[in-house]
Protein backbone atom coordinates (compact mmCIF):
# COMPACT_ATOMS: atom_id res chain seq x y z
CA UNK A 1 0.00 0.00 0.00
CA UNK A 2 2.92 2.49 0.55
CA UNK A 3 3.71 2.64 -3.10
CA UNK A 4 0.35 3.98 -3.98
CA UNK A 5 0.48 7.28 -2.86
CA UNK A 6 4.19 7.50 -4.79
CA UNK A 7 3.17 5.42 -8.01
CA UNK A 8 -0.15 7.29 -8.46
CA UNK A 9 0.28 10.33 -11.08
CA UNK A 10 -0.69 13.67 -8.94
CA UNK A 11 -1.06 16.15 -11.56
CA UNK A 12 -4.65 16.16 -13.22
CA UNK A 13 -5.12 13.82 -16.41
CA UNK A 14 -5.86 15.15 -19.53
CA UNK A 15 -9.00 13.64 -21.49
CA UNK A 16 -7.48 10.71 -23.19
CA UNK A 17 -5.80 9.80 -19.81
CA UNK A 18 -8.64 10.13 -18.11
CA UNK A 19 -10.84 6.99 -17.30
CA UNK A 20 -14.08 8.68 -18.24
CA UNK A 21 -12.40 9.95 -21.51
CA UNK A 22 -10.95 6.68 -22.74
CA UNK A 23 -14.27 5.12 -22.50
CA UNK A 24 -16.03 8.42 -24.05
CA UNK A 25 -14.09 7.05 -27.30
CA UNK A 26 -14.85 3.40 -26.58
CA UNK A 27 -18.38 4.67 -27.06
CA UNK A 28 -17.98 6.74 -29.99
CA UNK A 29 -15.18 3.47 -31.46
CA UNK A 30 -17.91 1.21 -30.70
CA UNK A 31 -21.15 3.45 -32.36
CA UNK A 32 -19.01 3.59 -35.46
CA UNK A 33 -18.19 -0.06 -35.37
CA UNK A 34 -21.99 -0.71 -34.77
CA UNK A 35 -23.11 1.76 -38.17
CA UNK A 36 -21.02 -0.72 -39.89
CA UNK A 37 -22.57 -3.89 -39.08
CA UNK A 38 -25.55 -2.75 -39.72
CA UNK A 39 -24.24 -1.81 -43.51
CA UNK A 40 -22.07 -5.09 -43.86
CA UNK A 41 -25.19 -6.59 -42.55
CA UNK A 42 -27.22 -5.46 -45.78
CA UNK A 43 -24.72 -5.82 -47.99
CA UNK A 44 -24.19 -9.31 -47.03
CA UNK A 45 -27.90 -10.29 -47.68
CA UNK A 46 -27.74 -9.92 -51.08
CA UNK A 47 -26.23 -13.38 -50.73
CA UNK A 48 -29.81 -14.38 -51.32
CA UNK A 49 -30.36 -12.43 -54.23
CA UNK A 50 -27.86 -15.17 -56.25
CA UNK A 51 -24.44 -14.96 -57.37
CA UNK A 52 -24.82 -12.26 -59.94
CA UNK A 53 -26.28 -9.15 -57.65
CA UNK A 54 -24.15 -10.51 -54.70
CA UNK A 55 -20.72 -10.17 -56.73
CA UNK A 56 -21.65 -7.10 -58.50
CA UNK A 57 -22.19 -5.75 -55.12
CA UNK A 58 -18.90 -6.67 -54.47
CA UNK A 59 -17.04 -5.11 -57.35
CA UNK A 60 -19.26 -1.75 -56.51
CA UNK A 61 -18.02 -1.58 -52.99
CA UNK A 62 -14.18 -1.84 -55.03
CA UNK A 63 -15.14 0.81 -57.55
CA UNK A 64 -13.00 3.36 -55.95
CA UNK A 65 -9.49 2.57 -53.83
CA UNK A 66 -9.11 4.97 -52.28
CA UNK A 67 -12.39 5.74 -51.04
CA UNK A 68 -12.14 1.98 -50.50
CA UNK A 69 -8.76 2.61 -48.45
CA UNK A 70 -10.38 5.49 -46.10
CA UNK A 71 -13.51 3.67 -45.46
CA UNK A 72 -11.35 0.64 -44.06
CA UNK A 73 -8.68 3.13 -42.42
CA UNK A 74 -12.05 4.57 -40.83
CA UNK A 75 -12.89 1.11 -39.70
CA UNK A 76 -9.33 -0.27 -38.34
CA UNK A 77 -8.57 3.32 -36.51
CA UNK A 78 -11.75 2.60 -34.82
CA UNK A 79 -10.76 -0.94 -34.03
CA UNK A 80 -7.37 0.23 -32.55
CA UNK A 81 -8.72 2.94 -30.40
CA UNK A 82 -11.33 0.77 -29.20
CA UNK A 83 -8.80 -1.90 -28.60
CA UNK A 84 -6.21 0.15 -27.01
CA UNK A 85 -8.64 2.59 -24.06
CA UNK A 86 -10.08 -1.26 -23.47
CA UNK A 87 -6.63 -2.53 -22.32
CA UNK A 88 -5.40 0.42 -20.74
CA UNK A 89 -8.53 0.44 -19.10
CA UNK A 90 -8.30 -3.40 -18.14
CA UNK A 91 -4.77 -2.83 -17.04
CA UNK A 92 -5.53 -0.20 -14.82
CA UNK A 93 -8.56 -1.85 -13.11
CA UNK A 94 -6.69 -4.84 -12.53
CA UNK A 95 -4.41 -2.57 -10.43
CA UNK A 96 -7.36 -1.15 -8.95
CA UNK A 97 -8.19 -3.72 -6.56
CA UNK A 98 -4.76 -5.54 -5.34
CA UNK A 99 -6.21 -8.02 -2.95
CA UNK A 100 -9.26 -9.76 -4.13
CA UNK A 101 -12.36 -10.91 -2.29
CA UNK A 102 -12.60 -14.53 -0.68
CA UNK A 103 -16.42 -14.32 -1.91
CA UNK A 104 -17.92 -12.18 -4.51
CA UNK A 105 -21.70 -12.26 -5.67
CA UNK A 106 -22.70 -10.34 -8.71
CA UNK A 107 -26.25 -8.94 -7.84
CA UNK A 108 -27.32 -6.49 -10.70
CA UNK A 109 -25.49 -7.35 -13.99
CA UNK A 110 -26.26 -9.41 -17.04
CA UNK A 111 -24.04 -12.04 -18.24
CA UNK A 112 -23.26 -10.37 -21.31
CA UNK A 113 -21.67 -7.38 -19.33
CA UNK A 114 -19.27 -9.03 -16.89
CA UNK A 115 -17.94 -11.04 -20.20
CA UNK A 116 -17.17 -8.18 -22.34
CA UNK A 117 -13.63 -9.08 -21.93
CA UNK A 118 -13.41 -12.47 -23.04
CA UNK A 119 -16.54 -11.72 -26.01
CA UNK A 120 -13.95 -9.32 -27.34
CA UNK A 121 -11.03 -11.06 -28.25
CA UNK A 122 -13.20 -13.73 -29.29
CA UNK A 123 -14.35 -11.74 -31.74
CA UNK A 124 -11.42 -10.13 -32.61
CA UNK A 125 -9.84 -13.35 -33.45
CA UNK A 126 -12.78 -14.07 -35.77
CA UNK A 127 -12.46 -10.84 -37.48
CA UNK A 128 -8.98 -11.32 -38.62
CA UNK A 129 -9.60 -15.06 -39.78
CA UNK A 130 -12.99 -13.39 -41.52
CA UNK A 131 -10.65 -11.16 -42.98
CA UNK A 132 -8.03 -13.70 -44.36
CA UNK A 133 -10.72 -16.11 -45.40
CA UNK A 134 -12.20 -13.69 -47.60
CA UNK A 135 -10.97 -10.55 -47.90
CA UNK A 136 -7.20 -12.04 -48.56
CA UNK A 137 -8.17 -15.43 -49.25
CA UNK A 138 -5.06 -16.81 -47.47
CA UNK A 139 -6.89 -19.19 -45.50
CA UNK A 140 -9.33 -21.40 -47.58
CA UNK A 141 -10.45 -23.99 -46.32
CA UNK A 142 -12.43 -26.50 -48.89
CA UNK A 143 -11.47 -25.16 -52.33
CA UNK A 144 -9.61 -22.73 -54.37
CA UNK A 145 -10.38 -18.80 -53.29
CA UNK A 146 -11.16 -17.24 -56.44
CA UNK A 147 -10.56 -12.71 -55.89
CA UNK A 148 -13.96 -11.25 -57.17
CA UNK A 149 -16.27 -14.50 -56.96
CA UNK A 150 -17.52 -13.48 -53.76
CA UNK A 151 -20.16 -15.87 -53.82
CA UNK A 152 -18.64 -19.13 -54.74
CA UNK A 153 -16.04 -18.03 -52.25
CA UNK A 154 -18.34 -17.37 -49.60
CA UNK A 155 -21.00 -20.61 -50.28
CA UNK A 156 -17.55 -23.04 -50.83
CA UNK A 157 -16.35 -21.80 -47.32
CA UNK A 158 -19.26 -22.33 -45.23
CA UNK A 159 -19.53 -26.15 -46.80
CA UNK A 160 -16.51 -26.74 -44.56
CA UNK A 161 -18.89 -27.39 -41.22
CA UNK A 162 -15.90 -26.54 -38.68
CA UNK A 163 -15.63 -23.06 -40.72
CA UNK A 164 -19.49 -21.98 -40.21
CA UNK A 165 -19.05 -23.66 -36.53
CA UNK A 166 -16.58 -21.25 -35.57
CA UNK A 167 -18.68 -18.60 -37.10
CA UNK A 168 -21.72 -18.93 -35.61
CA UNK A 169 -20.11 -19.67 -32.05
CA UNK A 170 -18.04 -16.02 -32.74
CA UNK A 171 -20.93 -13.81 -33.84
CA UNK A 172 -23.45 -14.89 -30.88
CA UNK A 173 -20.53 -13.85 -28.72
CA UNK A 174 -20.27 -10.61 -30.98
CA UNK A 175 -24.27 -10.67 -29.83
CA UNK A 176 -23.45 -10.72 -26.22
CA UNK A 177 -20.88 -8.09 -27.27
CA UNK A 178 -23.14 -5.66 -28.53
CA UNK A 179 -26.21 -6.73 -26.12
CA UNK A 180 -23.87 -4.87 -23.12
CA UNK A 181 -22.22 -2.36 -25.71
CA UNK A 182 -25.28 -1.20 -27.67
CA UNK A 183 -26.25 0.58 -24.13
CA UNK A 184 -23.62 1.28 -21.93
CA UNK A 185 -22.67 3.27 -25.03
CA UNK A 186 -25.16 5.80 -24.23
CA UNK A 187 -23.93 6.16 -20.05
CA UNK A 188 -20.23 6.22 -21.52
CA UNK A 189 -20.55 9.15 -23.79
CA UNK A 190 -23.09 10.70 -21.13
CA UNK A 191 -26.82 10.95 -22.21
CA UNK A 192 -28.82 11.00 -19.09
CA UNK A 193 -31.55 8.72 -18.97
CA UNK A 194 -34.50 7.83 -16.09
CA UNK A 195 -34.83 4.41 -15.21
CA UNK A 196 -37.71 3.40 -17.53
CA UNK A 197 -35.73 4.73 -20.05
CA UNK A 198 -32.89 2.86 -18.93
CA UNK A 199 -34.45 -0.57 -19.06
CA UNK A 200 -36.05 0.31 -22.69
CA UNK A 201 -32.58 1.16 -23.70
CA UNK A 202 -31.59 -2.19 -22.26
CA UNK A 203 -34.48 -4.09 -24.28
CA UNK A 204 -33.33 -2.52 -27.69
CA UNK A 205 -30.19 -3.10 -27.14
CA UNK A 206 -31.16 -7.17 -27.01
CA UNK A 207 -33.62 -6.99 -29.75
CA UNK A 208 -31.03 -5.13 -32.11
CA UNK A 209 -28.58 -7.45 -31.33
CA UNK A 210 -30.72 -10.18 -31.97
CA UNK A 211 -31.89 -9.42 -34.91
CA UNK A 212 -27.97 -8.39 -36.60
CA UNK A 213 -26.78 -11.72 -35.23
CA UNK A 214 -29.61 -13.57 -36.22
CA UNK A 215 -29.16 -11.79 -40.33
CA UNK A 216 -25.43 -12.83 -39.91
CA UNK A 217 -25.82 -16.60 -38.81
CA UNK A 218 -28.12 -16.95 -41.07
CA UNK A 219 -26.00 -17.16 -43.83
CA UNK A 220 -23.58 -19.95 -42.61
CA UNK A 221 -27.02 -22.00 -42.13
CA UNK A 222 -28.56 -21.37 -45.17
CA UNK A 223 -25.20 -22.88 -46.63
CA UNK A 224 -25.03 -25.99 -43.94
CA UNK A 225 -28.93 -26.89 -45.25
CA UNK A 226 -28.13 -26.57 -48.83
CA UNK A 227 -30.39 -23.28 -49.21
CA UNK A 228 -27.76 -21.80 -50.86
CA UNK A 229 -25.13 -23.29 -53.45
CA UNK B 1 -30.27 -18.29 16.81
CA UNK B 2 -26.60 -19.36 16.50
CA UNK B 3 -24.25 -18.23 13.55
CA UNK B 4 -21.09 -18.74 12.24
CA UNK B 5 -18.62 -15.59 11.55
CA UNK B 6 -15.94 -15.76 9.42
CA UNK B 7 -14.51 -12.50 9.97
CA UNK B 8 -11.39 -10.78 8.64
CA UNK B 9 -9.11 -9.89 11.61
CA UNK B 10 -6.38 -7.74 10.40
CA UNK B 11 -3.98 -6.15 13.31
CA UNK B 12 -3.07 -2.67 11.03
CA UNK B 13 -2.27 -1.60 7.66
CA UNK B 14 1.12 -3.16 7.13
CA UNK B 15 0.09 -6.89 8.74
CA UNK B 16 -1.11 -9.41 6.09
CA UNK B 17 -4.62 -10.06 7.69
CA UNK B 18 -6.37 -13.28 7.78
CA UNK B 19 -10.08 -14.78 8.61
CA UNK B 20 -10.94 -16.12 11.84
CA UNK B 21 -14.03 -18.22 12.64
CA UNK B 22 -16.21 -17.66 15.78
CA UNK B 23 -19.41 -18.87 16.56
CA UNK B 24 -21.80 -16.51 18.78
CA UNK B 25 -24.85 -18.27 20.32
CA UNK B 26 -27.82 -16.45 21.19
CA UNK B 27 -28.15 -14.09 18.16
CA UNK B 28 -31.46 -12.21 18.65
CA UNK B 29 -33.31 -12.14 15.30
CA UNK B 30 -34.37 -8.08 16.29
CA UNK B 31 -30.74 -7.49 16.25
CA UNK B 32 -28.95 -5.47 13.60
CA UNK B 33 -25.51 -6.99 11.97
CA UNK B 34 -23.45 -4.43 14.10
CA UNK B 35 -25.23 -5.32 17.58
CA UNK B 36 -24.65 -8.83 16.66
CA UNK B 37 -20.63 -7.83 16.62
CA UNK B 38 -21.24 -5.96 19.46
CA UNK B 39 -22.85 -9.29 20.83
CA UNK B 40 -19.26 -10.73 19.75
CA UNK B 41 -16.88 -8.34 20.49
CA UNK B 42 -18.15 -8.72 24.69
CA UNK B 43 -17.22 -11.86 24.82
CA UNK B 44 -13.73 -11.53 22.89
CA UNK B 45 -13.43 -8.58 25.30
CA UNK B 46 -14.08 -10.95 28.32
CA UNK B 47 -11.66 -13.64 27.03
CA UNK B 48 -8.84 -10.88 26.97
CA UNK B 49 -8.94 -11.08 23.39
CA UNK B 50 -9.05 -8.35 20.52
CA UNK B 51 -12.36 -6.99 19.66
CA UNK B 52 -13.12 -6.91 16.16
CA UNK B 53 -12.73 -3.57 14.55
CA UNK B 54 -16.09 -2.20 12.25
CA UNK B 55 -17.38 1.71 11.83
CA UNK B 56 -19.97 2.92 12.87
CA UNK B 57 -22.03 5.96 14.36
CA UNK B 58 -25.59 6.82 13.54
CA UNK B 59 -26.87 3.09 13.11
CA UNK B 60 -29.87 4.28 11.37
CA UNK B 61 -28.26 3.77 8.37
CA UNK B 62 -27.50 7.86 7.06
CA UNK B 63 -24.53 8.78 8.07
CA UNK B 64 -22.66 5.75 5.94
CA UNK B 65 -20.33 5.06 8.32
CA UNK B 66 -20.58 1.41 8.65
CA UNK B 67 -20.29 -1.14 5.46
CA UNK B 68 -18.49 -4.51 5.00
CA UNK B 69 -19.22 -7.39 2.54
CA UNK B 70 -21.49 -10.23 4.17
CA UNK B 71 -20.90 -13.33 1.91
CA UNK B 72 -19.76 -11.32 -1.08
CA UNK B 73 -22.38 -8.72 -1.22
CA UNK B 74 -21.82 -5.24 -0.22
CA UNK B 75 -23.76 -4.40 2.95
CA UNK B 76 -25.48 -7.82 2.87
CA UNK B 77 -28.69 -9.41 1.10
CA UNK B 78 -31.06 -6.78 1.58
CA UNK B 79 -31.59 -3.97 -1.11
CA UNK B 80 -31.13 -0.77 -0.40
CA UNK B 81 -29.92 -1.73 3.89
CA UNK B 82 -26.48 -0.91 5.03
CA UNK B 83 -25.44 -3.38 7.82
CA UNK B 84 -26.21 -0.89 10.87
CA UNK B 85 -30.15 -1.66 9.30
CA UNK B 86 -29.79 -5.42 8.54
CA UNK B 87 -31.51 -7.54 10.95
CA UNK B 88 -30.58 -10.77 11.50
CA UNK B 89 -33.87 -12.57 11.04
CA UNK B 90 -32.50 -12.38 7.46
CA UNK B 91 -30.11 -15.35 8.08
CA UNK B 92 -31.20 -18.82 8.41
CA UNK B 93 -29.99 -20.44 11.94
CA UNK B 94 -26.80 -21.98 12.31
CA UNK B 95 -25.12 -20.05 8.71
CA UNK B 96 -21.72 -19.08 8.13
CA UNK B 97 -21.49 -15.61 7.30
CA UNK B 98 -18.43 -14.16 5.63
CA UNK B 99 -17.32 -10.57 6.78
CA UNK B 100 -14.47 -8.62 4.88
CA UNK B 101 -13.59 -5.46 4.33
CA UNK B 102 -14.13 -3.38 1.25
CA UNK B 103 -11.37 -4.16 -1.36
CA UNK B 104 -10.04 -1.42 -3.55
CA UNK B 105 -6.76 -0.01 -3.62
CA UNK B 106 -8.12 3.40 -3.42
CA UNK B 107 -9.49 2.19 0.04
CA UNK B 108 -6.47 0.74 1.94
CA UNK B 109 -7.09 -1.47 4.92
CA UNK B 110 -6.65 0.00 8.07
CA UNK B 111 -7.68 -2.57 10.93
CA UNK B 112 -10.07 -5.69 10.41
CA UNK B 113 -13.28 -4.19 8.72
CA UNK B 114 -12.26 -0.94 9.09
CA UNK B 115 -10.92 0.70 5.56
CA UNK B 116 -9.09 4.34 4.89
CA UNK B 117 -12.16 6.05 2.59
CA UNK B 118 -10.25 9.51 2.36
CA UNK B 119 -10.27 9.27 -1.22
CA UNK B 120 -13.55 9.76 -1.07
CA UNK B 121 -13.36 13.09 0.65
CA UNK B 122 -10.38 14.43 -1.41
CA UNK B 123 -12.75 13.66 -4.70
CA UNK B 124 -15.50 16.34 -2.85
CA UNK B 125 -12.95 18.80 -1.75
CA UNK B 126 -12.04 18.59 -5.40
CA UNK B 127 -15.13 20.02 -6.69
CA UNK B 128 -17.92 19.08 -4.37
CA UNK B 129 -19.32 22.18 -3.17
CA UNK B 130 -21.04 25.37 -4.29
CA UNK B 131 -19.49 28.64 -3.84
CA UNK B 132 -21.45 30.83 -1.85
CA UNK B 133 -20.74 34.53 -0.73
CA UNK B 134 -21.20 35.61 3.08
CA UNK B 135 -23.47 37.62 4.14
CA UNK B 136 -27.33 36.86 5.01
CA UNK B 137 -28.68 34.17 3.36
CA UNK B 138 -31.40 34.55 0.78
CA UNK B 139 -35.23 33.89 1.15
CA UNK B 140 -36.01 29.95 1.06
CA UNK B 141 -37.54 30.14 -2.60
CA UNK B 142 -36.01 33.15 -4.32
CA UNK B 143 -35.13 30.84 -7.03
CA UNK B 144 -37.68 28.64 -8.16
CA UNK B 145 -37.23 24.93 -8.89
CA UNK B 146 -39.25 22.87 -10.09
CA UNK B 147 -40.58 19.64 -7.52
CA UNK B 148 -39.28 17.11 -10.37
CA UNK B 149 -35.83 18.71 -10.50
CA UNK B 150 -35.46 19.04 -6.78
CA UNK B 151 -36.76 15.12 -6.56
CA UNK B 152 -34.14 14.35 -8.96
CA UNK B 153 -31.36 16.54 -7.17
CA UNK B 154 -32.30 14.73 -3.90
CA UNK B 155 -32.67 11.07 -5.19
CA UNK B 156 -28.67 12.40 -5.98
CA UNK B 157 -28.16 13.69 -2.94
CA UNK B 158 -28.88 10.62 -1.03
CA UNK B 159 -25.43 9.56 -1.15
CA UNK B 160 -24.11 8.82 2.05
CA UNK B 161 -20.51 8.11 0.80
CA UNK B 162 -20.49 5.01 2.16
CA UNK B 163 -18.03 3.34 -0.32
CA UNK B 164 -20.21 0.11 -0.93
CA UNK B 165 -20.83 1.09 -4.94
CA UNK B 166 -16.72 1.09 -5.40
CA UNK B 167 -16.62 -2.42 -3.02
CA UNK B 168 -19.12 -4.29 -5.40
CA UNK B 169 -17.35 -2.67 -8.29
CA UNK B 170 -15.52 -5.97 -10.22
CA UNK B 171 -13.29 -2.69 -11.55
CA UNK B 172 -13.41 -0.69 -8.17
CA UNK B 173 -14.62 2.22 -9.55
CA UNK B 174 -15.71 5.39 -7.62
CA UNK B 175 -18.25 6.61 -10.93
CA UNK B 176 -21.45 6.17 -8.76
CA UNK B 177 -20.10 8.21 -5.82
CA UNK B 178 -18.58 10.89 -8.04
CA UNK B 179 -21.79 11.00 -10.53
CA UNK B 180 -23.82 11.12 -7.12
CA UNK B 181 -22.23 14.25 -6.29
CA UNK B 182 -22.00 16.14 -9.60
CA UNK B 183 -25.11 15.49 -10.05
CA UNK B 184 -27.39 16.33 -7.32
CA UNK B 185 -25.04 19.97 -7.40
CA UNK B 186 -25.49 20.61 -10.88
CA UNK B 187 -29.17 19.72 -11.27
CA UNK B 188 -30.06 22.50 -9.46
CA UNK B 189 -29.18 26.71 -10.06
CA UNK B 190 -26.87 27.28 -7.38
CA UNK B 191 -24.63 24.56 -8.17
CA UNK B 192 -24.70 25.30 -11.96
CA UNK B 193 -22.20 28.04 -12.57
CA UNK B 194 -19.57 26.12 -11.53
CA UNK B 195 -20.71 22.97 -13.49
CA UNK B 196 -17.98 22.48 -15.69
CA UNK B 197 -15.55 23.21 -13.19
CA UNK B 198 -16.38 20.54 -10.98
CA UNK B 199 -17.09 18.06 -13.22
CA UNK B 200 -13.29 18.52 -14.54
CA UNK B 201 -12.03 18.66 -11.18
CA UNK B 202 -13.83 15.54 -9.39
CA UNK B 203 -13.22 13.59 -12.32
CA UNK B 204 -9.86 14.37 -12.46
CA UNK B 205 -9.35 13.88 -8.56
CA UNK B 206 -11.84 10.25 -8.94
CA UNK B 207 -8.65 9.44 -11.44
CA UNK B 208 -5.60 10.47 -9.48
CA UNK B 209 -6.55 8.13 -6.71
CA UNK B 210 -6.26 4.99 -8.47
CA UNK B 211 -10.25 4.00 -8.70
CA UNK B 212 -11.00 2.02 -11.49
CA UNK B 213 -13.18 2.70 -14.76
CA UNK B 214 -16.61 2.08 -14.95
CA UNK B 215 -17.87 -0.03 -17.55
CA UNK B 216 -21.58 0.08 -16.73
CA UNK B 217 -22.39 -3.21 -15.06
CA UNK B 218 -24.39 -1.69 -12.70
CA UNK B 219 -23.15 -3.88 -9.63
CA UNK B 220 -23.05 -0.51 -7.87
CA UNK B 221 -26.74 0.73 -8.12
CA UNK B 222 -27.53 -2.87 -7.00
CA UNK B 223 -25.55 -2.30 -3.79
CA UNK B 224 -26.15 1.12 -2.95
CA UNK B 225 -28.05 1.69 0.46
CA UNK B 226 -29.57 4.26 -1.12
CA UNK B 227 -30.20 3.41 -4.39
CA UNK B 228 -28.08 5.92 -6.74
CA UNK B 229 -29.47 5.34 -10.14
CA UNK B 230 -26.83 4.38 -12.89
CA UNK B 231 -27.78 8.14 -14.60
CA UNK B 232 -25.98 9.99 -12.60
CA UNK B 233 -22.89 8.50 -14.46
CA UNK B 234 -24.14 9.48 -17.80
CA UNK B 235 -24.55 12.89 -15.97
CA UNK B 236 -20.80 13.02 -14.94
CA UNK B 237 -20.03 11.63 -17.92
CA UNK B 238 -21.79 14.34 -19.76
CA UNK B 239 -20.65 17.19 -17.67
CA UNK B 240 -17.01 15.97 -18.21
CA UNK B 241 -17.27 15.06 -21.96
CA UNK B 242 -19.47 19.14 -22.14
CA UNK B 243 -16.56 20.69 -19.71
CA UNK B 244 -13.68 19.29 -21.79
CA UNK B 245 -15.00 20.49 -25.24
CA UNK B 246 -14.72 24.17 -23.69
CA UNK B 247 -11.23 26.19 -23.16
CA UNK B 248 -10.77 26.81 -19.24
CA UNK B 249 -8.96 29.80 -17.81
CA UNK B 250 -8.82 28.12 -14.55
CA UNK B 251 -6.45 24.97 -14.04
CA UNK B 252 -7.84 21.61 -13.46
CA UNK B 253 -7.19 21.30 -9.42
CA UNK B 254 -6.42 18.17 -7.73
CA UNK B 255 -6.01 17.35 -4.26
CA UNK B 256 -3.10 15.53 -2.35
CA UNK B 257 -3.11 13.40 0.61
CA UNK B 258 -2.06 16.09 3.75
CA UNK B 259 -1.78 12.57 5.67
CA UNK B 260 -0.72 9.47 5.07
CA UNK B 261 -2.04 6.88 7.41
CA UNK B 262 -1.61 3.68 5.26
CA UNK B 263 2.19 3.94 5.32
CA UNK B 264 2.63 5.27 8.22
CA UNK B 265 3.88 8.40 7.77
CA UNK B 266 2.68 11.03 9.90
CA UNK B 267 1.68 14.83 9.52
CA UNK B 268 3.17 15.38 5.99
CA UNK B 269 2.23 18.68 4.72
CA UNK B 270 2.13 19.02 1.13
CA UNK B 271 3.00 22.89 0.18
CA UNK B 272 1.32 22.54 -3.38
CA UNK B 273 -1.46 20.32 -1.42
CA UNK B 274 -4.29 21.85 -3.37
CA UNK B 275 -2.55 23.35 -6.35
Amino acid sequence: MSASAIDLQQRAPNFWQSTNGKKIVMAVTGFILFLFLIGHLLGNLLVYAGPERFNSYAEFLHFDGTLLWIARSILIIAVVLHIIATVQLAVRNKKARPVGYSRKKAINSSYASRTMYWSGPIVLAFVIFHLLEFTAGTIHPGTVFIPGDVYHNVVTGFQVWWVSAWYIIALILLGFHLRHGLWSMFQSFGVPHSLPRERANKRWALVVAVILIAGYISIPISVLTGLLK
Amino acid sequence: MKLKLKIWRQRNSSDKGKFASYAVENVNPEMSMLECLDVLNETLIERGEEPVAFEHDCREGICGSCGFMINGVAHGPERATTVCQLTMRHFKDGQELVLEPWRARAFPPLKDLVVDRRSFDRIIEAGGYVSVSTGNAPDGNTIPIGKDTADHAMDAAACIGCGACVAACPNASSALFTGAKISHLGLLPQGQIEQDQRALNMVAQMNIEGFGNCTNIGECTGACPKEIPLEVIATMNRDYRRASSKSHKNHVRSVRPMTEWSNGSKLDIDPHATS
